[in-house]
């Protein structure tokens, strides 16, 4: 049985198609990613599977069970880790945990080990009679993920969750998320971190404008490209972006001052790029080719910016 | 099993809004201060008829105590994710409306009894049924807790809430015979009052206090705000999912 089985949902907010009939399928105890720019529709698929809204059409199991008409027993076999640390401020640690599993009703007879294996299990003992408004991002990142398992659920929802942390800070929790991932809990996790999919998923849905453009392995994504080199050049001095367009290439896009050329012709781009630089008398720094990474595969797949994605992470930084 | 669940939900969600919210030190001093600043303005303006005004004091002490808390608490939750929270979690919209409602209940159930208590020791009035006393401050507290929640729903930001409860709180204290007895204001006036579960508050507190009466048709009313308003934010607050 699959732990989450989508046939055909979708959801309208008044004309805007937020998602537009996906339709995909979970195994259990796998890592599956939904990566996508702001506002392609992962949230809104997570609100439906946890039973925060309500599909237009479609329909939806989580744990075998319908995400309307059985929405209780999904809600107890499930765990959401929001993408705000939504814990409260004004409850110490200890207390917040106590308190999101008197809501999963977890046996008051076994529910302070339960508490204290947690806050081992995530290094938060030291600071357990911390106030939450007290924590760093990291930490409060932490206790969500730990309420989260409180009632220790067989799905865990993460809608960003390494979003606002700091590199090591996220290097932790990804750690945290891998190892719950061993331990057979089944992940269902949005990102727009293109590296972080990579590191943790099992398959990837790729999801553009409330549609699925495609799922497969992080590796099954990449070689869709078909193993074809990437142009990297860097420049010297400012240029004209609109020299860009005379690039003979599949995708050319510009990030960091690092041009991109993905080309199943890679010479004629090669050739093009020197002839137009040439003409209008842009020098360059710096040229090699690389191998494709889940990021090309991306931009190649689902036709979004560079750029735009790129906004996206200054915003969520 | 399952009421026990609910129950277990909605006793955890009353326990942490006190414990996060209205058991602050500047919250319980406000609860204090805010009948004793009422009584006492009253009392200077007019010593002589301060008996009077005691049901109309301790209706609006429970007004207050509930809605200025209530409406708060969950609209702040909204706008920082903690209500989504609670809605995560397998209990029903109705259990999170009570847990809340229960909150801003024992808010104001504090506020009223500071408020009667000093009109008793420091006004001289008298509670001539003290049970059905507790029933009617009991219902009026619930009630206008379910009208704070109700307005909460309603709105997205905290200070919408505030706004919207001035809306209906201070026209409440002229049209609901605080100050002023219903039979002497003008028609139109009474209608809306007899619209308003606070007339039917100090109207039952004035038969228990001042003019002895029966007052079962306040307590019938006041037990019909209690189911309908909570009703009408269960469904609200449901439809908000949607």
């Amino acid at each position: 049985m699959a732990a989450i089985k989508v046939t055909n949902l979708s959801k309208y907010w008044y004309q805007t198609k937020a998602v537009d009939g996906i339709s995909f399928q979970v195994n259990k105890g796998e890592v599956f990613g939904f990566l996508g720019p702001n506002g392609a529709g992962k949230t809104t698929t997570i609100k439906i599977l946890v039973g925060l809204t309500k599909p237009t059409n479609g329909d939806a199991r989580v744990a075998g069970y319908d995400v309307i008409d059985d929405i209780r027993l999904v809600k107890q076999r499930i765990g959401v880790v929001p993408e705000r640390s939504n814990l409260y401020d004004e409850l110490t640690v200890t207390q917040n945990l106590r308190f999101v599993s008197k809501l999963y009703h977890v046996s008051a007879h076994g529910r302070e080990e339960i508490i204290q294996e947690l806050l081992d299990l995530f290094q938060l003992t030291e600071y357990k009679e911390k106030k939450f408004a007290k924590l760093s991002k990291g930490l409060k990142r932490r206790v969500v993920l730990a309420a989260a398992l409180v009632h220790g659920p067989e799905i865990l929802f993460l809608d960003e969750p390494t979003s606002g942390l700091d590199i090591m800070s996220a290097r932790r929790l990804r750690e945290i998320i891998s190892d719950l991932s061993k331990h057979g809990v089944t992940i269902f996790l949005t990102t727009h971190y293109i590296e972080e999919a990579d590191l943790l998923c099992d398959r990837i849905a790729l999801l553009v404008k409330g549609k699925i453009i495609k799922i497969d392995t992080p590796e099954g994504l990449k070689k869709s490209l078909h193993n074809t080199p990437i142009l990297k050049v860097r420049f010297q001095g400012e240029f004209d972006n609109a020299f860009l367009d005379s690039i003979q290439g599949e995708t050319v896009s510009l990030l960091d001052g690092e041009l991109s050329i993905l080309s199943k012709d890679i010479h004629a781009s090669l050739e093009s790029l020197l002839r137009v630089a040439e003409e209008q008398n842009i020098s360059l720094q710096n040229i090699e080719t690389i191998k494709p990474t889940l990021e090309d595969a991306f931009l190649q797949l689902t036709g979004v910016s560079l750029d735009s994605m790129q906004v996206e992470k200054e915003g969520k930084l | 099993m399952r009421l026990a669940e609910e129950l277990e939900g909605v006793w955890a969600i009353l326990e942490k809004d006190l414990k996060a919210y209205y058991f602050k030190p500047p919250n319980i001093s406000w609860g204090i201060l805010f009948p004793i600043v009422l009584a006492l303005s009253f009392s200077l303006r007019n010593p002589e008829g301060l008996i009077d005004l005691a049901p109309g004091l301790i209706a609006m002490a429970a007004l207050f105590g509930t809605t200025s808390m209530e409406a708060i608490v969950i609209t702040f939750e909204k706008r920082v994710g903690a209500l989504e929270r609670l809605q995560l979690a397998p209990i029903n919209s109705a259990s999170i409306i009570i847990g809340k409602l229960l909150g801003g209940t024992v808010f104001g159930l504090i506020i009223s009894s500071v408020m009667t208590f000093i009109t008793i020791v420091f006004l001289g009035a008298e509670i001539l049924n003290p049970f059905a006393f507790i029933l009617v401050l009991l219902l009026t507290n619930v009630v206008h807790s379910a009208l704070g929640a109700l307005v909460a729903v309603s709105v997205k930001e905290v200070f919408e809430a505030q706004t919207l409860s001035n809306y209906f709180r201070f026209p409440m204290i002229f049209l609901c015979g605080v100050f002023l007895p219903l039979d002497e204001m003008p028609q139109a006036f009474r209608f809306l009052g007899r619209l308003l579960p606070l007339t039917y508050s100090v109207d039952a507190f004035r038969g228990l206090m001042v003019e002895p009466r029966a007052i079962f048709i306040d307590l019938l009313v006041l037990i019909g705000f209690c189911l309908f308003l909570p009703y009408l934010s269960v469904v609200k607050f449901s439809r908000n999912q949607e």
